[in-house]
């Protein structure tokens, strides 16, 4: 177990000059993920909640088939099945994109993530007080302005804790990015499990630095909820 | 290729055993677990917060190949020390133990939310009316707790649903492994039996959602009977 440690501390936490580091790598996931998975999910919980029926529907069918099936096969379409075609292989731009293992589970996290932020910030567009509204359109606000000043400061504000969570889940989920692969925490302990056949300290490792990462994530959102959300709280 | 999507359909059937047992064994754990952390012991209350906290700050694949291989590594030195043949662990019995284990957190806390929203005075009552802490439980407290649980097991069995995926990876030969077993052998022109398969199962989950999602609504809508008057 001694040796275990000593060969795959560097590649769990520090990484080598011609690798980052598992930890790195899961991080990179999840943070690179849930900012595109966010930016698209503004312009479509919008779109889902305020656009000509017809947009409503396209984008409701993304997020159900997107949140109704599970992300293993979400990436494994991705992955093998997109990749597996003949003219995806030989399209110089698609070939090349799809060939490389991190850009497929970057692609499948991402439009995971975000049909679920969509769906989330749809339900806090919609909670939207009346009043906001009213005063908003008394002042002159209208249009961009409106939704730029008004609507989706106060709409991201009530959809932070739900936001905390799906970025929790996105980290935990990031974990697949391993069967695809990608160097991330989990594939480092498999390759140290198959070094040395201990599957505690190997998978216990991952488990522990998963578990420091949760919790630095809910610390850093309840700072953030701390922030903007000072005047919900009722104490 | 309907040899193929008959497997598919058999993988299916085992999707559907594999996360209704799991959603069994988590609800029941679930269960325990919700009583032990409201109840007045410390000796309870502390355990289960450590059990839902930990468990629920790990990712599930990692949990479930932590506990798969470090359960198998101990049958094996248990196997070896009584010089006996090597025992494999049947994957079914794994993925439904681990799901149900890691599950039976999210239902702790769930089930906790549900237990308190019933009001004391019910529990109070039925105790002043003689019956057993038993007959309280089960006659009292459960059917009203499921009223407020409901959305949240809903929420869980979508979870564990789309779980069981995973389970393919420690070698269960459920919905995904007969899609790679129908990948491997066949072969069409141009590649697109493997994006068809995989679109397959994707469906299969789909359908599944979408009959999950008819059962909650009408069980929600049971639980729910005598409150609909009273809320209007």
């Amino acid at each position: 177990m001694i040796d275990l440690i000593k060969q795959y501390w560097l590649p769990f936490l520090w990484g080598s000059p011609d690798h980052i580091s598992g930890l790195a790598m899961t991080l990179w996931l999840t943070v690179i993920s849930c900012a595109i998975g966010f930016v698209f999910s503004l312009p479509l919980s919008v779109a889902r909640a305020a656009g000509p029926g017809w947009i409503r529907r396209i984008i409701w069918l993304f997020t159900f088939v997107f949140r109704g099936t599970p992300l293993y096969v979400q990436l494994l379409i991705i992955y093998s099945g997109i990749y597996g075609l003949d003219f995806v292989r030989n399209t110089p731009g698609l070939g090349s994109f799809f060939k490389v293992a991190l850009n497929c589970t970057i692609l499948a996290f991402t439009l995971n993530t975000c049909a679920y932020m969509t769906e989330l910030l749809t339900g806090a567009l919609r909670a939207t007080p009346r009043g906001e509204l009213e005063a908003a359109h008394s002042l002159g606000l209208a249009g961009l302005n409106l939704y730029r000043r008004i609507v989706l400061p106060s709409a991201l504000r009530r959809a932070l804790p739900a936001f905390s969570n799906e970025v929790i889940l996105m980290l935990h989920a990031t974990s697949l990015a391993s069967v695809a692969t990608v160097p991330d925490l989990l594939k480092v302990a498999r390759d140290a499990y198959a070094d040395y056949y201990l599957p505690f300290p190997a998978f216990g490792i991952a488990a522990l630095l998963y578990a420091c990462l949760s919790v630095t994530f809910i610390s850093l959102f309840r700072k953030a909820e701390q922030k903007w959300l000072k005047h919900l709280s009722t104490t | 290729m309907s040899g193929y999507l008959q497997q598919l359909l058999v993988g299916t059937v085992v999707t559907i055993e594999l996360a209704a047992v799991s959603l069994l064994i988590a609800f029941s754990i679930g269960l325990i677990g919700a009583v032990a952390r409201l109840s007045s012991s410390r000796w309870l209350t502390i355990p289960a917060a450590f059990y839902t906290t930990l468990i629920r700050a790990v990712p599930d694949l990692v949990l479930m190949l932590l506990l798969y291989y470090s359960v198998q590594n101990l049958v094996n030195l248990l196997t070896d020390a009584l010089g006996q043949p090597q025992i494999e662990i049947d994957p079914f019995l794994a993925g439904v133990s681990v799901l149900g284990f890691i599950y039976g957190a999210y239902f702790t806390e769930t089930l906790r939310g549900a237990v308190k929203a019933v009001p004391r005075g019910q529990l109070e009552a039925a105790t002043a009316f003689g019956l057993s802490p038993w007959q309280v439980f089960w006659r009292i407290l459960f059917p009203q707790m499921m009223r407020f649980a409901l959305p949240g097991i809903s929420n869980n069995w979508q979870v564990i649903l789309k779980a069981t995926a995973l389970v393919s990876i420690i070698g269960l030969h459920e919905v995904i492994y007969a899609a790679q077993g129908a990948i491997k052998g066949s072969s069409w022109p141009g590649g697109a039996h493997v994006l068809f398969y995989l679109l397959m199962v994707a469906l299969l989950y789909l359908v599944l959602t979408i009959l999950s999602n008819f059962l909650f609504a009408y069980l929600e809508k049971r639980y729910a009977a005598g409150f609909e008057r009273v809320a209007r």
